[in-house]
């Protein structure tokens, strides 16, 4: 039995330069962070200075409200939808050899996917404008 | 030349194309920002910064010593840890797509053929996407962090603005690895080397792929999220100094990494019309000096189209944004990978 635990020498090939370029760009910005926290003036501390920016007006209720439900809806849509381009990509790469097959499979999956959208967008779930919200119940 | 069996050698040419890379694209960054600034002004009619340096050549390091020596304040109402981590998740990811990007023709050193892309992966196009979609991390703990009224609005709308496109952005290159049937941006390359360009075969992708990058890095018609004219400055209302500016390089290393994915993966990345591979190769290393100033050429075109845009297009309203991602372009790019399949039938049958 192989074993499995034991990373293969061409995946530490490919994948070590990316690590070292992961490297750099964490010191990058640790040295942008770090470098302005010591080189920057040390400004004298206020109440006005500390408060949230609101165009100069006194702060009005908590900074954290409450938003609209179409942002989480789109959320969802972008899970499920996504999740099929993610099947789209190992069948476009092998979509050669597959043959005749492979496309009439495809355009069963893609149908589907097209009348999931239909209904998303009868259902009113991508309304940004209606009144009443998204996710009618007619 | 693989890391067991010279080691040294394979971390020394490792870390130098990487220095190579990441220092072409902060000097560009920089001088776009110039450049954005210039080009702003003549197309209003103004001047625009010519006092730092002939030209206001020098005006990008005024502007970054500037950024270091401001006061670094973080305000005592926001989160602190995520407010000081939000712009470096911000920055990371569009340094770390640069990874998979070929950037010119091999060349040889030490009678090794060195490929010129930072790490030449079999799933490249996957991990660039991967990577990239991280960066709304940045965007959303940014408004989160700052528990202010306009930097929240602000993150939100881009978390569902980025989201959105990154499904259209997704599924408008499908046709292409339909077609070359690889996820290997290099092989996607030499393809369109010997061959046609990708733009050309894949004009509808083509034409999804540059809305959906204009809409991935919140440029201009689709900044909703840093709208001026509404949410003050968006997501970085509450950022000053050093942390701001890197929202800046990021937003700019951004659109330099989907500069070069268009250059990559439409436009031929290093080719030049009538130029086959072999005409690189009989030209030795000056093949890849050739390629990568060819390669630059389409990146820096495309860039200045980034800012053409900006002063041409007025920006949309969020609904019609909306509109436009998931009730045009998702079907249209769907149609189009039922259309490009029917154009490649595989062969033989």
């Amino acid at each position: 039995m192989p074993d499995s635990h034991v990373v293969p020498p061409e995946a530490l090939n490919d994948f070590m330069p990316v690590l070292m370029l992961v490297g750099f760009a964490i010191s990058f910005a640790a040295v942008n962070i770090v470098g302005s926290w010591l080189l920057g003036k040390k400004g004298t501390p206020h109440p006005i200075k500390d408060s949230p920016f609101e165009c100069g007006m006194e702060p009005l209720q908590e900074g954290r409200r409450r938003f609209s439900v179409r942002f989480y809806v789109v959320a969802m849509l972008f899970i499920l939808f996504d999740i099929e381009v993610v099947f789209l990509y190992p069948w476009a790469v092998v979509y050669q050899d597959l043959g005749m097959f492979g496309f009439y499979e495809m355009l069963v999956f893609l149908t589907v996917l097209f009348v999931g959208w239909w209904y998303v967008v009868k259902k009113g779930a991508l309304d940004w404008n209606s009144r009443r919200g998204p996710l009618r119940s007619s | 030349m693989s890391f067991s069996e010279e080691p040294l050698l394979y971390i020394g040419v490792n870390l130098a194309k990487i220095i190579i890379v990441t220092h072409v694209v902060l000097v560009v960054c920089a001088y776009a920002v110039l450049a954005e600034r210039k080009v702003s002004a003549w197309m209003q009619d103004r001047v625009g910064p010519n006092r730092v340096g002939y030209f206001g050549l020098l005006q990008p390091i005024a502007d970054a010593l500037k950024f270091f020596f401001k006061e670094d304040i973080v305000p005592g109402h926001v989160n602190k840890a995520l407010f000081v981590l939000a712009p470096a998740i911000a920055l990371m990811p569009s340094l770390i797509v640069l990874a998979v990007i070929p950037i010119a023709p091999p060349v040889v050193v030490m009678g090794h053929t060195v490929p010129m892309v930072i790490a030449d992966l079999d799933i490249g196009i996957l991990f660039l996407f991967a990577i990239s979609s991280l960066a709304v991390y940045g965007v959303v703990l940014a408004g989160w962090a700052s528990n202010s009224k306009y930097p929240l609005l602000g993150g939100v709308r881009a978390s569902a603005q980025m989201i959105s496109y990154e499904l259209m952005l997704g599924l408008s290159v499908v046709g292409i690895f339909m077609a070359t049937g690889t996820l290997r941006l290099m092989d996607i390359v030499n393809l369109q080397v010997d061959g046609v360009w990708n733009c050309f075969y894949h004009p509808i992708a083509f034409i999804i792929f540059v809305i959906a990058a204009f809409a991935e890095t919140n440029r201009l018609p689709f900044d909703l999220p840093e709208a001026e004219t509404e949410l003050v400055a968006g997501y970085h209302t509450e950022y000053g100094s050093m942390k701001f500016a890197m929202f800046f390089i990021g937003e700019y290393a951004a659109m330099f990494g989907f500069s070069a994915l268009v250059a990559v993966l439409f436009l031929g990345g290093w080719d030049i019309p009538f130029m086959s591979s072999e005409t690189f190769a009989s030209l030795g290393n000056w093949g890849a000096v050739v390629g990568f100033i060819s390669f630059m050429t389409k990146v820096l075109a495309f860039m200045f189209l980034y800012i053409w845009v900006r002063w041409t297009i007025p920006r949309f309203r969020y609904d019609q944004l909306m509109n436009l991602g998931w009730k045009v372009l998702l079907p249209i790019a769907l149609v189009n990978v039922i259309i490009t399949g029917l154009f490649n039938l595989p062969k033989g049958s």
